[in-house]
């Protein structure tokens, strides 16, 4: 399985779970290259996602919404994932 | 004892905890290592836990805590977050604040 392969399968649970209006996935596996982590060939992700969803929800709800929308991806493809997840009113320049 | 009790009592017994990858002197993960510096500089005496050297512990505090990586950073039994949220917090003061409250309580 390709590395792109990944990012797609997370990005169509994303999809699909948070409906969100702006979602960005960076593969920072290289950055992690042959430490201890890395030897699972699981991946190292950022991730910057904008939904409706996370109305009302603090940080951790928010992040928890994201770990139950990628499910045993968390297990099999994740080994690490830094999480931005705002509202779309969070967004706006202030 | 039960691995998930051992989780329990560690958790109730310190004010504040982070179950983390090495140790705060010697960490192993760049999130582990950025999480326990914030700790670190809130000023606040706080437990840890190498899950590195406590497999049982790695394998179910995720279950346990309904959060899926490490590290995790507990105040006063409740889970704040990961290196993200902790971050955050530290970023805008609320870590300090909290740490600060739980440490003098």
């Amino acid at each position: 399985m390709s590395a792109s392969d990944r990012i797609e399968r997370m990005r169509a649970r994303l999809h699909q779970a948070l409906r969100p209006t702006v979602m960005d996935v960076v593969d920072e596996s290289h950055l992690h290259a042959g430490h201890v982590g890395a030897q699972s060939g699981r991946g190292h992700y950022r991730l910057h996602i904008v939904s409706r969803q996370f109305e009302g929800l603090l940080p951790l709800a928010r992040h928890r919404a994201v770990y139950e929308a990628l499910g045993e991806m968390m297990q099999t493809d994740i080994h690490a994932l830094s999480i931005q997840a705002l509202t779309p009113e969070e967004t706006q320049p202030r | 004892m039960d691995v998930m009790e051992r989780i329990k009592q560690t958790i109730e017994g310190n004010r504040i905890v982070i179950f983390m990858k090495g140790t705060p002197q010697f960490p192993q993960c760049g999130f582990s290592m950025r999480a326990s510096q914030a700790l670190a500089a809130c000023g606040v005496e706080f437990a840890h836990v190498d899950v590195l050297a406590d497999p049982d512990v790695r394998q179910n505090l995720p279950r346990f805590s309904n959060w899926p990586t490490f590290p995790q950073v507990f105040i006063n039994g409740e889970l704040v977050g990961g290196c993200d949220i902790v971050m955050e917090m530290y970023q805008s003061g609320e870590l300090q604040r909290l740490a600060q409250a739980a440490a003098n309580a």
